[in-house]
């Protein structure tokens, strides 16, 4: 496999597909869906290949292809992957392969819907696996477009009109993209004085930025910070996400929940942490209490909705916040359990935003009270849903709990009387999510769903593909941490070496 | 004795006045014809510049006046299009008055 | 064999495990087949259990030290976990304990539950119910048991809720998991305090490392975590005042009852004191608190219980009293009588549910005992070994409850409780008069015309009277005369009480006491206008108890007026605040300040002339002061 770009085809497959797309009449519908899954398909394998062949005793970044790209500005097209974005590149793949499949009744223009979320699953994809942060930012903004044309298409309005949803969720994706240009560019002249020689590459950034006077990295990293916290949707900035979520097709919210907000939380540890470690200490306490605020705010406001998929999006910010509550406590287990958190969040979100678009496809409905009694119906829907609630609430044996585990080791630790108010969320969380299950699928079975026909076929993909992987996360967690361990020693490593060089100012 | 001399100055104050006279007409005249004439004073200022350059900076080369004579014919071409322009309105509207013309607005 | 068994004792919770797996994506559509699957996986573990516990109860080297071994689960700088195998007389106990019980309601849920159409689910359940459970018991670990803990509460909560359609039913599951949460929140922070201060949760370690406890921290945080980890049981084992769940637990089919009130589930947060003792035992202050929760639950559990009406609840409060037992035990320092106390009660607690389970199901789920009467002639075995199980928890011997009950109170005073050894004692007088008012209610005095009961099928019978023989016996393998168990069970060192004839003699007398009673108001009074005078003169007791203190109440009032206003207030907040004046604010903002800007784009072609000029002139005035030489170029003209 010596030479083989393997990252590129698995970049590439979506996008491939995608173009084959373009040329496949209109109303072929069964044709569109599936060379969509194919497309997808080769990416999953691949990226399960990836994560498997990786070698994480001699770690570091592996499947490396770099080809010099703007010479002036220091831009490489390099792609590699470590212990960090593999976990991320894997998810995007499964959640990628189920979104198809979880929009397998779209039949509302299925070409156009097919294209743009192709070209997105590629794109949040290209932000995983780039190694350069002018790439990085590229793809980041090939993002954007699919997203706010599927949402105002095939979006579905409610308590906020589908255009609202998705204006605010693009514009919350501008606006952080608006803080990290400003920052990026700060920081690549900065870097770039230092260095003599313009370089985007993170590790390039990352030694040059490690010598930036504490001042300069305060600032950066703040305006780093605003950008990727709003992606992440980091307590106050959190408010696009139950409304977007709710407004957006099914296999978008899977997608953005799933792994398109883990760019932040990506981003925060993979560039601002590793590029400016001064100013991360300076600013670590606050990610922290902005976490904390996170959890328990979104915590609370998700016990008060009646929309299922505001419950998700509440819960979603609320699950963000132990990852920058992991974040904030600067620790390798506190970095392990961020990212493991965040591959467990992503699987989990994803599969519940599938089942509750299942949900809804067949009842027409998302209002909680307008339900009940639908395990009777549809028992395998059922079991996903309450798979996915199982594994939010963090049921031990599944993904969940060992990285939330580690956090509160780690945040306590660091943090004490903080943290418990973090750990405290899972009673709220527990509350929540039983809550909507209970109501959902117990109780009465009501006869105008007696029509209903469970999940068959290709639906039960997303099942299969996100239970599995929650399942056996869950009973295997040296799986996931292993790998993500392997990237977080050697980068907490650099950022100890660089603050014990800065010494004695904190 | 009292000699009339007539040096680069005076032509740049004859211009000078002869652009506000046309600058205060486009602004203010209400009637489109004459904000076009007023326009074709300012014009014509600009070539009392140019000749008078011309013939105090560069006496042996024409610049100045083959850019008088450039002027001439943009003026005379862009009077044509106004003229056909205020026809236009005239025939729609039946004035002249700019006040009445704000379609540019939003 | 015996070798093998002991070695791989994993197999114990693996097998009903892979039942569970087999159930849910083989066998589902065929009923028996997956009832076969489920039984053949509990009796196969209860085969491997009973020779590993055979193993380790032929071997004395396992009460110096356990065997244990296990493999890395994860690891990273600062953590490190081990999942693996402790086996030990105490584990060795459970596991044969558990699976035996377990096995017997599997066939007799195979009678119970038959017809019903989530047969197969059921079975899933339970055998993910038993293998959770035996997880738990079998950890080397505290995390690995907290899996364990928390798997056996998802089942729980699966199988109270399994009548999905009844909503008290799906109430009653939420309200279990949600009040077990509560509590296992307590436990977290006790477990990450653990590993923060001693850096392992490793069992035999960490017991190493806190009997040097003063080389890693001070003796109050050590008492701050061992109160937050016996938050944990509090919750679990239904101590008050997290019993709420416990009662309601009931609302599930009766071989769930069964299994969470006997075998599994409940005796898990006894079972997590028991194995951490070596933690409380180094904290005086936690071991009263232990003590006095378990006596004051004994005592106040058996007051509501002596109001109650339906047969299952009543059969409810008394596990939550017995555990209050176990608690008590545990907290007066004796492993020894609170494993042997949950030994005995898993048997006659079993059977007491189950013989409800034979009685409900006959009278097609009419659950109130007065309304019931005389079932003795057409129920005879199953009321005779209700009986049997009466007299075992009543605590008459030679029935097993009466020697794990006397040993505890024999504890309690050795140990100079006096107040807790009188709360215990009064409890076991209401004990045996609120079981035997049951007993005389249902089984004897006259038959209730509206009722056809009939026998239960062999299934269920058979199971009832294995259990009434092991509620029998079960209690001689630890007589103080020749106690065998306190030398294979113990903590610390074994305990050598000499008989005591006082307390012996006194319990019996307050157990008759209680039996008496009851038979003077419930079968010799037959129209129990005694009783009836009785609640009726103490009507405010009477109704407080029958209410259960309120506490149900309170908690929903908590819930409802607390909780979710506040969580609404948030709501509102994010609504209002954050998007409606800052986010939508901002949008506002940006719309509004477009619009004033429009009001200067006049559309007059002079308007637009005027600002053209006036800014050429301000550029060119501007440039003339700040810089010589453009005003020179401006001004000077030419060179």
């Amino acid at each position: 496999m010596e030479g083989f770009p393997v990252l590129l085809i698995t970049l590439l497959s979506p996008v491939l597909a995608a173009l084959i797309l373009t040329f496949i009449p209109r109303d072929e519908n069964k044709l569109i869906k599936c060379i969509a899954a194919v497309g997808t398909f080769i990416s999953m394998a691949l990226s399960l290949y990836v994560y498997f062949a990786y070698d994480k005793s001699l770690g570091g970044l592996q499947f490396v292809m770099q080809v010099p790209w703007i010479k002036d500005l220091g831009v490489t097209f390099f792609l590699g992957v470590d212990g960090i974005s593999l976990p991320m590149l894997l998810l995007t793949n499964l959640i990628g392969f189920s979104a198809v499949f979880a929009s397998w009744n779209v039949d509302h223009r299925p070409k156009d819907f097919f294209i743009l979320l192709l070209l997105l699953i590629a794109g949040v994809m290209g932000t995983f696996i780039a190694q350069d942060l002018f790439i990085f930012l590229l793809f980041y903004e090939v993002v954007v477009i699919p997203i706010y044309i599927l949402v105002i298409i095939w979006g579905s309005t409610k308590r906020v009109t589908k255009e609202y949803a998705g204006m605010k969720l693009t514009i919350y994706l501008l606006i952080g993209s608006g803080f990290l240009l400003v920052g990026v560019i700060a920081l690549f002249m900065k870097t770039t004085a230092i260095a003599g020689v313009p370089d985007m590459s993170f590790t390039g950034l990352a030694e040059a930025g490690r010598r930036l006077g504490a001042f300069d990295q305060k600032w950066l990293f703040a305006l780093m910070l605003f950008g990727f916290g709003s992606l992440l949707s980091m307590w106050p900035f959190h408010s696009w996400s139950p409304d977007g979520y709710a407004g957006a097709p099914t296999a978008v919210s899977m997608i953005h929940a799933g792994v398109l907000k883990k760019i932040g939380g990506y981003g925060l540890i993979r560039i601002a942490l590793f590029v400016l470690p001064v100013g991360a200490k300076f600013w670590a306490p606050l990610i922290a209490v902005l976490g904390v605020c996170g959890v328990a705010y979104a915590a609370m406001a998700a016990l008060a909705q009646k929309d299922l998929k505001y419950i998700v999006g509440y819960s979603s910010v609320s699950h963000m916040g132990y990852v920058l509550l992991a974040i904030g406590s600067m620790s390798v287990i506190g970095l392990n359990g961020a990212v493991a958190n965040m591959f467990a969040h992503g699987v989990m979100a994803a599969l519940f935003f599938s089942m509750i678009g299942f949900i809804y496809e067949k009842t027409h409905t998302r209002w909680i009270p307008d339900m009940g009694g639908l395990a009777r119906q549809t028992p395998r829907l059922a079991a996903g849903f309450m798979l996915a609630a199982m594994a939010s609430l963090g049921l031990p044996g599944l993904v969940s709990f060992i990285p939330e585990f580690t956090i509160f080791v780690a945040s306590f630790k660091v943090y004490g009387g903080l943290a418990v108010i973090a750990i405290a969320g899972i009673i709220i969380t527990a509350l929540y999510v039983l809550r909507a299950g209970a109501n959902t699928l117990f109780g009465p079975p009501r006869h105008e769903y007696d029509h209903l026909k469970d999940i068959h076929g290709p639906e039960l993909v997303p099942l299969a593909v996100l239970g599995t992987a929650l399942v056996v996360g869950g009973l295997l967690p040296f799986l996931l941490f292993d790998m993500v361990n392997s990237g977080i020693v050697p980068l907490m490593a650099q950022i100890n070496g660089a603050l014990q060089m800065v010494g004695g100012v904190f | 004795m009292l000699t009339l001399s007539v040096g680069l100055t005076q032509y740049m104050v004859l211009s000078a006045i002869l652009f506000g006279i046309g600058l205060f007409g486009v602004l203010s005249k209400k009637n489109a014809i004459a904000v076009l004439i007023c326009i074709e004073l300012m014009l014509n200022a600009v070539n009392i510049n140019l000749l008078a350059f011309n013939k105090f900076v560069t006496p042996t080369q024409f610049i100045g006046q083959i850019f008088a004579i450039f002027v001439i014919t943009v003026a005379a071409a862009e009077v044509g299009v106004g003229l056909a322009i205020i026809i236009a309105i005239y025939r729609n509207k039946l004035s002249v008055n700019l006040d009445e013309f704000d379609w540019l607005k939003w | 064999m015996v070798d093998f068994a002991m070695q791989h004792a994993w197999l114990v919770p693996l097998l009903p495990a892979l039942a569970f797996v087999v159930i849910v994506f083989l066998t589902k559509p065929w009923q028996k087949l997956s009832a076969l699957v489920a039984v053949a996986g509990i009796v196969g573990a209860f085969v491997f259990a009973a020779l590993a516990a055979y193993g380790v109860f032929t071997h004395p080297e396992f009460t110096e030290g356990s065997l244990v071994y296990g493999v890395r689960w994860l690891s990273m700088p600062g953590l490190h976990i081990n999942v693996g195998i402790m086996l030990d007389p105490t584990s060795a106990m459970m596991i044969f304990m558990v699976s035996l019980v377990s096995s017997l309601i599997f066939i007799y849920a195979t009678g119970y539950m038959k017809g019903d159409p989530g047969f197969s689910v059921f079975f899933s359940y339970v055998s993910l119910f038993a293998a959770s459970m035996l997880l738990l018991v079998l950890s080397s670990n505290l995390l690995e048991m907290f899996v364990g803990w928390e798997l056996v509460g998802l089942c729980s909560y699966l199988l109270i809720g399994f009548y999905t359609h009844k909503i008290s039913a799906r109430e009653a599951a939420k309200k279990a998991f949600v009040t077990c949460r509560i509590a296992d929140f307590g436990l977290l922070l006790g477990m990450l305090s653990l590993q923060i201060v001693f850096g392992t949760l490793d069992l035999p370690e960490l017991a190493q490392k806190i009997a040097h406890f003063h080389q890693y921290t001070s003796a109050g945080v050590l008492t701050l975590i061992a109160v937050l980890v016996f938050l944990g049981p509090i919750g679990k084992s239904g101590q008050f005042p997290l019993h709420v769940w416990l009662p309601d637990a009931m609302e599930g089919p009766t071989p769930v009852s069964a299994l969470i009130h006997a075998a599994t589930m409940v005796v898990a947060g006894v079972y997590l004191v028991g194995r951490m003792l070596f933690l409380f035992s180094e904290i005086p202050s936690a071991m009263e608190l232990v003590a006095i929760t378990g006596a004051f639950t004994a005592l106040f559990a058996a007051t509501i219980a002596i109001t109650q009406r339906e047969i299952k609840r009543i059969l409810a409060y008394s596990t939550v009293s017995q555990l209050g037992y176990m608690m008590l035990a545990l907290g007066v320092g004796s492993l020894s009588a609170s494993m042997f106390h949950m030994w005995t009660h898993a048997f006659f607690k079993a059977l007491m549910f189950m013989g409800a389970g034979s009685v409900l199901t006959a009278l097609h789920h009419k659950a109130d005992v007065w309304e019931m009467g005389g079932l003795v002639k057409k129920m005879p075995i199953t009321a005779w070994t209700f009986v049997v199980g009466g007299l075992a928890i009543a605590g008459i011997p030679p029935f097993a409850g009466f020697w794990s009950k006397d040993e505890i109170l024999a504890t309690a005073l050795n140990s100079h409780h006096y107040v807790l050894f009188a709360m215990g004692a009064f409890t076991a007088f209401l004990t045996a008069f609120y079981m035997w008012r049951l007993i005389f209610l249902a089984f004897f005095g006259e038959e209730n015309p509206a009722n056809h009961p009939v026998e239960s099928p062999w299934n269920m019978t058979v199971p009832l009277i294995i259990l009434a023989a092991l509620a029998t016996v079960g209690g001689w393998v630890g007589t103080p005369w020749d106690n065998v168990w306190s030398q294979w069970i113990f903590f610390g060192e074994v305990e050598h009480a000499a008989p005591n004839y006082g307390v012996m003699i006194g319990s019996v007398i307050l157990a008759l006491a209680g039996i008496y009673l009851a038979y003077q108001l419930y079968y010799v009074d037959r129209e129990k206008v005694k009783a009836k005078a009785l609640a009726e003169r103490y009507h405010g007791i009477y109704t407080l108890l029958f209410n259960k203190y309120y506490i149900d109440e309170i908690y929903l009032w908590f819930n409802h007026a607390i909780v979710d206003g506040s969580a609404k207030l948030f709501y509102l907040f994010d609504i209002y605040v954050v998007d409606g004046i800052i986010v939508n604010g901002l949008g506002a903002f940006t719309r509004l300040s477009g619009e004033g800007l429009r009001i200067t784009e006049t559309g007059r072609l002079q308007n637009y002339a005027l600002v053209f000029f006036l800014g050429v002139l301000i550029i060119a005035v501007a440039l003339a002061f700040s810089s010589p030489s453009a005003a020179g170029l401006l001004l000077g003209g030419v060179k």
